[in-house]
């Protein structure tokens, strides 16, 4: 545990990438392969699941330094991290203490075997003796995998690159190899160094190319040049999925990595009448089939993370599964073939295809210059699209967010001036400053309605100026909430509105965050509530 | 709330109390019997300073009282001019109707705690403070009184300090490591106290020691004191070659991303606080190292503190002061109260400027 804690040190602390992989390396190559195993599938970014509640471990620790719990609340208030918060309130390790923790796999083992299903007391027993033989850095690292919140401060692309490097291939053969799910188990971390492919390959979908955005502002003809060396094709507000149809079984992968084929049965039938042998890059979409338009996301959310869905959710929410780029036919790896190419193969496959409720193809979008497409942009909420994907057709399909091939020109958002009206300080990197925000628009007679929370969009600088103001005009407090002065003035911006019963002001807005801090406009000048209900109509479009 | 805040606006408090030597006034902590204000806010005629640091002692006032170590300090941040009567420390003087003496805060050079008695009642203000060991200034005393007024930077049981010597040798162990890797040792630190505490604490066989400027003009006052400064010099165009890739720098945050820094380049940048304690401060930062090092005293040291001056009514300003009197009143039965400031706060900024 000591080795993974330390790792976990050095990683958070670093700036640099490449001492972050060689940390990495260095690590994994001290380690057995079932600490290795583990620790990988920690970087990756998968976690443990909630074994203590952050209540439990609270408990304990006022418990074991007795405090009172007010006195908990206020340091983690202060700190933004209960795993940390609880480390730094134990006391310093004595140097001789009889045991030492056990190692990562074998801790991994010992926590779910006795805690899984424990009562309270045996619990926090066992916290104790955990705690007892551990120094403050290995504490933090346990409490964070007590309580599921493991992030480790490293990219998916570091780790992919260290482990590339130790078993000397590409980065790119290696995000292959860990695609679909990595299982924290020594013959899992072996099977990545070995050449053959393994059992389970068939099941293994491709790493997902990543589109890089295209500025607002940018002169798009500037950037990309001549259009006839792009293939346009409408962004599809959906979710990203590789459906996979392989001797063996039809899979559907989420960009997440993760199986969503139940809750989207239809799917897995339809992908029967390809041939075996071909993977498929594309959007799940909620599907109007009437008007041959997308429903809004908001529909397609139900569909998700349901096991079973049932008939009459089938008819509530068609789905369709847009195809836009063919990765494999007849069982061979088509990425480094040309967009061109492999768009002209996926053509003649839709044509044996014909016609087909949920398996449909991205149209290709015609336009004569630069300019006429500027324009048709205009036309994507109505569509209920979120703008261009912009593809170079000589690239082949690269493997993650690499720039040049793959572009996306998104829509404008929508925007609207909203007043601070709370905060909440951060956690992690902006524990201790107020940074996370609720928004509000006036509505007449009631006041101010909140409308949206942010946390992004601001400099560092203006985080520390808009906190210092915080501090200085706080109407209330309850709890960690800051109800503040309702003075200041932020564009907001937002991709869609939707209706929701569960916002105060009925409307819930997807991806806000703050544009600018708008220190030219008063409280007075700002958008009013009727003003996104108006943006809501012109989104309907109808 | 506390009775702190409703009193803010200059209103007494002495309805509250049968008995206030120090009423909060628009201009700060003010004391009736004395006619003087402890480290006032603005120009006022008498100020009664506990330590030069720019949130307790303000340029203008007409006439200034200060332990007389920490003269030549204020002298340099409040101006030539500035008309400064250093007292030695547990010398009494008068002022009015109160017996005043200044006793050893431990903060930084000539850092005093004010003991005001009138009538045989005694409060004690003890400014910034800290217990652990630092031999660039004086250490901490002990007095007892019937009020002890505290500050509470760091109030919270997460703010408690590895030992100094521990610290210096991680110090020093990072500054061959980046030796070794040809880096230079840049510590960013607040230039009046934690700079010189810093140097005295440096093992500087290891190499050349740098100082800015800012660090530099303070340097003096400690040396006359005959505080064990390191030789030093100063970081700039005729240093660079000695200093670069092997020395280390001691210089105020405010250098950072500075063309001057730059020339320094490669660098390793490190700082040093109280509020490195915790990672999200460092990592806020982006600083490569943080070392846990502050001139204020941690949660453990505030009640030892406060449990030994044997006070039975505690005034708490300056940091988590709600957290410290909830404490205070609940865990330990004291008389306890939040003695408003016009500084610091919760705002708790690690931006270098620990005062």
């Amino acid at each position: 545990m000591k080795r993974f804690a330390d790792l976990y040190f050095a990683l958070d602390s670093s700036n640099r990438n490449r001492d972050k992989l060689q940390s990495i390396v260095d690590y994994l190559n001290q380690v057995p392969p079932e600490d290795a195993a583990w620790a990988v599938y920690f970087l990756l970014g998968n976690r443990l699941g909630r074994l203590v509640s952050g209540r439990v471990l609270r408990q304990a620790v006022a418990h074991i330094m007795d405090l009172p719990e007010w006195l908990v609340e206020a340091s983690y208030a202060q700190v933004g991290d209960l795993a940390e918060t609880v480390a730094l309130l134990l006391p310093d390790l004595t140097s001789n203490t009889a045991e030492t923790l056990p190692s990562l796999h074998r801790l991994v083992e010992r926590l779910r075997v006795g805690l899984v299903g424990a009562d309270e007391s045996s619990t926090q027993d066992l916290l104790a003796t955990l705690w007892q033989s551990a120094d403050s850095n290995e504490r933090l690292v346990l409490n964070k995998l007590l309580t599921g919140g493991m992030r480790v401060g490293v990219s998916r692309a570091t780790v992919i690159k260290a482990l590339a490097q130790l078993a000397g291939v590409e980065p790119g053969v290696m995000a292959h190899r860990i695609m679909g799910g990595f299982s924290p188990q020594a013959e899992s971390y072996l099977a990545l160094f070995e050449e053959q492919s393994r059992a389970d390959a068939s099941a293994r979908p491709y790493p997902f190319y990543l589109a890089n955005p295209i500025d607002e502002g940018c002169s798009i003809s500037e950037l990309l040049g001549d259009l006839d060396e792009w293939q346009i094709e409408w962004k599809w507000d959906g979710i990203r999925a590789q459906l996979l149809r392989r001797e063996a079984a039809s899979l559907l992968w989420s960009r997440g990595e993760e199986l969503v084929g139940e809750s989207f049965p239809e799917i897995i039938d339809a992908v029967e009448v390809l041939p075996k042998g071909v993977v498929l890059d594309g959007e799940l979409l909620g599907w109007d089939v009437d008007r041959q338009r997308p429903l809004p996301f908001a529909a397609l959310q139900q569909r998700l993370g349901r096991k079973r869905i049932s008939n009459s959710l089938r008819q509530a929410v068609p789905v369709c599964f847009m195809a836009y780029d063919l990765l494999e036919y007849e069982g061979i790896d088509l990425r480094e073939e040309s967009t061109l190419k492999r768009r002209e193969r996926m053509e003649s496959l839709f044509a044996v295809l014909g016609q087909h409720p949920c398996m449909c193809l991205s149209p290709i979008v015609e336009a004569s210059d630069w300019q006429a497409l500027q324009k048709l942009r205009l036309e994507s909420r109505q569509r209920r699209v979120e703008g261009f994907m912009i593809k170079r057709k000589a690239g082949p399909y690269r493997v993650g967010r690499v720039r040049g091939d793959w572009w996306k020109w998104k829509v404008d958002p929508f925007t609207l001036d909203a007043v601070l009206v709370n905060a909440v300080q951060g956690h992690g990197r902006r524990a201790g400053l107020y940074t996370d925000y609720t928004f509000a628009l006036r509505d007449g007679a009631q006041g101010w309605v909140p409308f949206a929370k942010a946390y992004s969009g601001l400099t560092d600088a203006e985080i520390r100026r808009v906190d210092a103001w915080i501090r200085r005009h706080t109407l209330e407090r309850h709890g960690p909430v800051r109800i503040v002065e309702p003075k200041l003035v932020f564009e907001i911006a937002f991709e869609g509105i939707a209706e929701s019963r569960r916002h105060k002001c009925g409307l819930a807005v997807r991806f806000p965050r703050i544009h600018r801090w708008r220190e030219d406009k008063t409280a007075e000048e700002a958008d009013d509530l009727q003003g996104l209900r108006e943006l809501l109509e012109k989104q309907k479009g109808d | 709330m506390s009775r702190g805040n409703n009193c803010w606006g200059g209103q007494n408090l002495s309805c509250d109390y049968d008995f206030w030597m120090i009423v909060v006034r628009e201009a700060g902590l003010y004391c009736v019997a004395g006619d003087f204000y402890v480290d006032p806010w603005r120009a006022v005629p008498c100020a009664v300073i506990t330590h030069a640091h720019a949130d307790h002692a303000r340029w203008g006032s007409s006439k200034y009282y200060c332990a007389a170590e920490g003269e030549g300090v204020l002298r340099t941040r409040i101006g030539e001019k500035a008309i400064i009567n250093g007292i030695p420390y547990r010398e009494t003087f008068r002022l009015g109707k109160a017996l005043i003496s200044f006793h050893p805060a431990g903060h930084i050079l000539g850092s005093a705690q004010i003991r005001i008695e009138v009538e045989g009642e005694v409060w004690v203000i003890s400014g910034d403070f800290k217990n652990d060991n630092d031999p660039s200034c004086d250490s901490f005393e002990v007095v007892a009184c019937d009020t002890f007024v505290t500050e509470s930077t760091f109030a919270l049981p997460v703010y408690r300090w590895p030992s100094p010597a521990l610290v210096f040798d991680e110090m020093n162990h990072w500054w061959r490591h980046n030796q070794v890797n040809s880096r230079t040792s840049v510590v960013f630190a607040y230039a009046l106290g934690k700079a010189q505490r810093i140097l005295c604490g440096l093992d500087a066989s290891i190499g050349p020691i740098g100082v800015h400027g800012a660090v530099e003009k303070l340097n003096g006052h400690y040396r006359e004191a005959g505080k064990p400064l390191p030789a030093t010099v100063a970081a700039g165009v005729d240093s660079w070659d000695v200093l670069r890739g092997r020395g280390l720098i001691i210089a105020p945050g405010s250098v950072r991303n500075t063309p001057w820094l730059k020339k320094f380049a490669p660098y390793s940048l490190a700082f040093a606080s109280g509020w490195m304690r915790v990672r999200g401060a460092r990592r806020r930062g982006s600083f490569d190292r943080g070392f846990v090092l502050s001139d204020h005293a941690d949660w453990p040291g505030l009640l030892a503190t406060i449990r030994s001056t044997g006070a039975r009514r505690v005034g708490v300003t300056h940091g988590f002061s709600d957290v410290l009197v909830r404490w205070l009143r609940e865990v330990e039965g004291l008389e306890s109260f939040v003695l408003p400031t016009r500084f610091g706060g919760e705002a708790a900024s690690e931006k270098g400027e620990e005062s």
